[in-house]
């Protein structure tokens, strides 16, 4: 016998299910009139500063079905890499967002301001990127991922080279389709499979 | 800021399994390879957070929200209540808990929704709160009913509240699904065995908890949810920035 750890552990994870949307957007869902608005409807107010951004994809299941009842959440820090809350970050920045794949196309969109790099505990300086939480039907625990920008400098980003097989490295990537404009589909099994986080 | 340390890892072996054949959406939609694991950044470490003007009077009250006081929803009238904790055994004061769910009837008020059990007029099916200091939150709600769903050819989801809490990073995001003491049905659900641990999928089981029952009003059920915790430690260099 040892001692007891006076630890707690973690509550288990469940599958946000099909109706995740009338707790997290209810307007989305059709459920209107006890919130005013749904939250986090946008990362950004008027005024933030940096470049504006627009992002869009699908989450894709391993059939190549797109899917249209996921909801996603980012969360950033500012155009100068603070976090709401640390001194000297942008007012206008709220960095959270919650969108859901469209019910007809399965297509999300997110508008916001390119990320600051920031660095990791050690210091090493991470590129800008965007973490990312997908619940689903059928997602019993939270998928995390991050979107990282083809027209940035990947290239010392310690999370990027911790991916041994490095033509997935692609997969975390949101290739340039305009100016301001981004595309990122997250394949949820298969081929070309995104990279999904544990930290 | 005082560096908190990094995210404690996630043991996944109190999780559900992401892949399951009988949970069968699970089939397509979990990833077949690894997760990368990695200690948490800022990242992972910082998140949103949500101010109590954010709530309006009867955001926690499902059975009054959806009519805003007009008319009360029809059900067995339920006090859900708790406190959200850390691994470390600390409170989480000031986090965002929202709930959803089914009427009495396990009816969602969701366009997708088609099960032949009706509306209720005055039922909408969210909620949110903010908890307090201690990390103690309540709602004030009607049970849920049973449902059928497509699954295998007869199965049936037991009555449960669905649950999304925040926590201070966005590493301790977390949905979860809160069981009732007693329902038979919890034994025959495949999305609660997802979780191949009896004693973890207890943990997702709610007591009946007459000491909160309010006499002539409500029954109570007893939900506590932890989150993770931060590694604590003397020896790491300070966050930067933090």
């Amino acid at each position: 016998m040892t001692q007891l750890l006076n630890t707690l552990t973690e509550t288990p994870s469940q599958t946000a299910g099909p109706y995740v949307h009338i707790g997290c957007i209810p307007t989305f869902a059709g459920v209107t009139g006890i919130y005013p608005q749904d939250l986090g409807l946008s990362p950004i107010q008027d005024g933030a500063k940096g470049e504006q951004i627009t992002i869009t994809g699908s989450v894709i299941d391993g059939t190549g079905w797109t899917l249209r009842d996921a909801m996603l959440e980012s969360w950033q820090p500012d155009a100068a890499g603070k976090f709401p809350g640390h001194p000297n970050a942008d007012p206008a920045v709220t960095g959270f967002a919650r969108f859901a794949a469209d019910k007809d196309s399965g297509e999300f969109t997110l508008r916001t301001v390119k990320p600051g790099a920031v660095p990791a505990r050690n210091g090493a300086p991470q590129a800008p990127h965007i973490s990312l939480w997908i619940v689903a039907r059928g997602i019993n625990i939270g998928l995390q991922t991050r979107i990282y920008f083809q027209d940035e400098d990947n290239s010392q980003d310690p999370l990027l080279a911790r991916i041994e097989q490095r033509p997935r490295v692609d997969t975390l990537i949101a290739k340039k389709t305009g100016p301001g404009q981004y595309r990122f589909d997250i394949r949820l099994q298969g081929d070309n499979e995104t990279v999904f986080l544990d930290i | 800021m005082t560096d908190l340390g990094p995210l404690i890892p996630r043991n996944r072996a109190i999780h559900p399994v992401p892949y399951d054949p009988d949970y069968k959406t699970s089939v397509p939609r979990s990833p077949g390879l690894p997760l990368l694991s990695m200690e948490s950044t800022p990242s992972e470490e910082t998140g949103p957070r949500f101010g109590h003007s954010l709530l309006g009077a009867l955001d926690n009250n499902l059975i009054l929200n959806f009519t805003q006081g007009a008319a009360p929803a029809i059900g067995e009238r339920i006090l859900m209540h708790g406190r959200v904790l850390d691994e470390n055994a600390r409170p989480v004061p000031h986090t965002l808990v929202e709930i959803w769910q089914a009427n009495a009837g396990g009816r969602y008020r969701h366009i997708k929704d088609n099960y032949l059990a009706p509306l209720d007029p005055n039922f909408g099916g969210c909620g949110r709160t903010i908890t307090d200091e201690n990390g103690y939150y309540e709602f004030l709600t009607i049970r849920p009913g049973a449902y059928p769903w497509p699954n295998r050819a007869n199965d049936w989801r037991p009555m449960h509240v669905h649950i999304s809490v925040f926590g201070h990073s966005f590493g301790q995001r977390l949905i979860t699904q809160m069981y009732f003491e007693g329902d038979p049905l919890i034994n025959r659900c495949p999305i609660a065995a997802t979780i191949k641990d009896r004693s973890q999928l207890d943990r997702l089981v709610a007591p009946l908890d007459m000491s909160k029952s309010r006499p002539l009003d409500f029954l109570a059920y007893k939900f506590d949810i932890v989150l993770r915790g931060r590694r604590q430690t003397m020896f790491e260099n300070k966050l930067d920035g933090m």
